[in-house]
C-alpha cells in the first residue's frame, strides 16, 4: 500500500512541501510538478529536508516543468530524479491513491 | 450494493482567501449522497475554518461555518484535525466550533464529530484511503 | 432578470424562480411563488415552509431532500418526515418547491 503525491507549490511561496514532508510514509512517493519542481533543487533552503528524506520515500520531478524552468538535472538533489509524461502515468497506476498537495 | 469505499476531503486552506474551503464543503455536502465511508481533514491553515465567532457582514462573503454543525444530518461525523497545526496557529480544541452528531446506534446520544489527532495519526489516516480529495 | 410583483415591488428571480436576494422574501411574497408553483398554502404547507427557514438560518444552507425528511421526523414525528407526506405537499418536489417558496437557494446536494 503506498501513495503517489503531488506538489505543484514553490517550497519558498507555501508551505505545501513541507506539509507533504510531514505526513508522507515510508514507500511512498512524492511527485514534483509545475512550480513543485523548485523543491527538488540543490543549495535551497528546504533541499536538506528534501535529502533527508530520499532513502524513504521516493521523490520525481517532473521533466518538462524542470524544462520548462530552466532546470538541468545535475541541479537535482542526489536521489531525486527526472520523470516523464509516461512515467507520471505509471506512478499513479503504480500506487494505491493519490494526494495532491495544493 | 456498491462498494463503500472510504474517502477523505483534505482541508489546508483557510476559509475566505480563496474558494477552495467553501468548494470543498459543498462537495462534502453534494458527495454524502453516495454512501461512502466519509472522513474529513483538517490541517495547517485548515484549521481556521473551524474557528469559533465567524462574521462576516463586513466583508460581504457568506459565513459558511455554521453549514459544518448541519454535516451530522448528511452523516459526515468523523472531522479530524490535526493538533499540531492548531499549536502552530496559537489555537486549541476550545476555539473550535462545537460540531456534533447524533449517533443512530447508541439511542441517538450526541456525540463530538471533531477528533483531534497527532500529525502521525493524520498520516496514518491519509494513508488509509481509498479516496483523496484535496482542497 | 425576471421578477416576482408584490405590493408594488419587484423581487428578482432566477431563470428557476429561486429569489435571487433572500433577505427580500415575506410572507405575501411567499403565497404568490406557491400561485406560481400552483401550491395551494395550509397550515401544513407553512410548517414546512417555516421549519426549512429555521434550518437555513442555523446552518445557513437548504437541507437536501432526505435531510429535510430526517429533520423533520425528528421535529414533527415520522407522519410528517416522510416522502409520501413531503410529496403530497409539494407534488413537484419538497426541495423545489418548498425552498421555493420559503426563499431560500436551491438545496446543496440536491442532484
Amino acid at each position: 500500500m503506498s501513495t503517489l503525491h503531488t506538489v505543484n507549490k514553490s517550497p519558498f511561496a507555501t508551505q505545501t512541501l513541507q506539509s507533504c514532508l510531514n505526513h508522507v510514509k515510508d514507500g511512498d512517493t512524492i511527485l514534483m510538478i509545475e512550480d513543485g519542481v523548485y523543491g527538488g533543487t540543490v543549495g535551497t533552503t528546504i533541499a536538506v529536508a528534501v535529502a533527508a528524506i530520499t532513502g524513504k520515500v521516493a521523490i520525481r520531478v517532473l521533466e518538462g516543468d524542470m524544462a520548462a524552468r530552466g532546470i538541468n538535472a545535475d541541479r537535482l538533489i542526489n536521489g531525486v530524479t527526472p520523470v516523464d509524461y509516461a512515467g507520471f502515468v505509471k506512478l499513479a497506476a503504480e500506487t494505491d491513491r493519490t494526494q495532491a498537495w495544493l | 450494493m456498491s462498494e463503500v469505499k472510504k474517502f477523505l476531503y483534505v482541508n489546508r486552506k483557510a476559509p475566505y482567501g480563496t474558494i477552495y474551503a467553501l468548494e470543498a464543503l459543498e462537495v462534502v455536502l453534494i458527495g454524502a449522497a453516495f454512501d461512502q465511508d466519509v472522513s474529513l481533514a483538517f490541517l495547517d491553515d485548515g484549521v481556521f475554518q473551524l474557528a469559533k465567532g465567524q462574521n462576516t457582514k463586513g466583508v460581504g462573503i457568506k459565513n459558511f461555518s455554521p453549514t459544518f454543525r448541519a454535516l451530522g444530518d448528511y452523516e459526515v461525523t468523523k472531522l479530524y484535525v490535526e493538533k499540531e497545526s492548531l499549536d502552530e496557529r496559537g489555537l486549541t480544541l476550545d476555539d473550535l466550533l462545537a460540531v456534533t452528531y447524533e449517533d443512530e446506534d447508541d439511542d441517538y446520544e450526541e456525540k463530538p464529530s471533531i477528533r483531534l489527532v497527532s500529525r502521525a495519526e493524520m498520516a496514518d489516516l491519509m494513508s488509509t484511503q481509498d479516496v483523496i480529495l484535496s482542497f | 432578470m425576471a421578477a416576482y410583483e408584490v405590493n408594488g415591488t419587484t423581487v428578482e428571480h432566477d431563470e428557476e424562480g429561486y429569489i435571487t436576494n433572500l433577505s427580500e422574501w415575506s410572507k405575501e411574497l411567499a403565497e404568490i411563488i406557491a400561485k406560481a408553483e400552483e401550491v395551494d398554502m395550509n397550515e401544513e404547507h407553512w410548517e414546512v415552509v417555516n421549519f426549512l427557514r429555521d434550518y437555513y438560518e442555523e446552518y445557513q444552507i437548504a437541507p437536501a431532500v432526505r435531510v429535510l425528511i430526517k429533520a423533520v421526523k425528528k421535529t414533527m414525528g415520522p407522519e410528517k418526515g416522510s416522502n409520501k407526506y413531503m410529496y403530497e405537499l409539494f407534488p413537484y418536489g419538497p426541495a423545489k418547491q418548498a425552498c421555493k417558496i420559503a426563499g431560500l437557494p436551491k438545496p446543496t446536494g440536491c442532484i
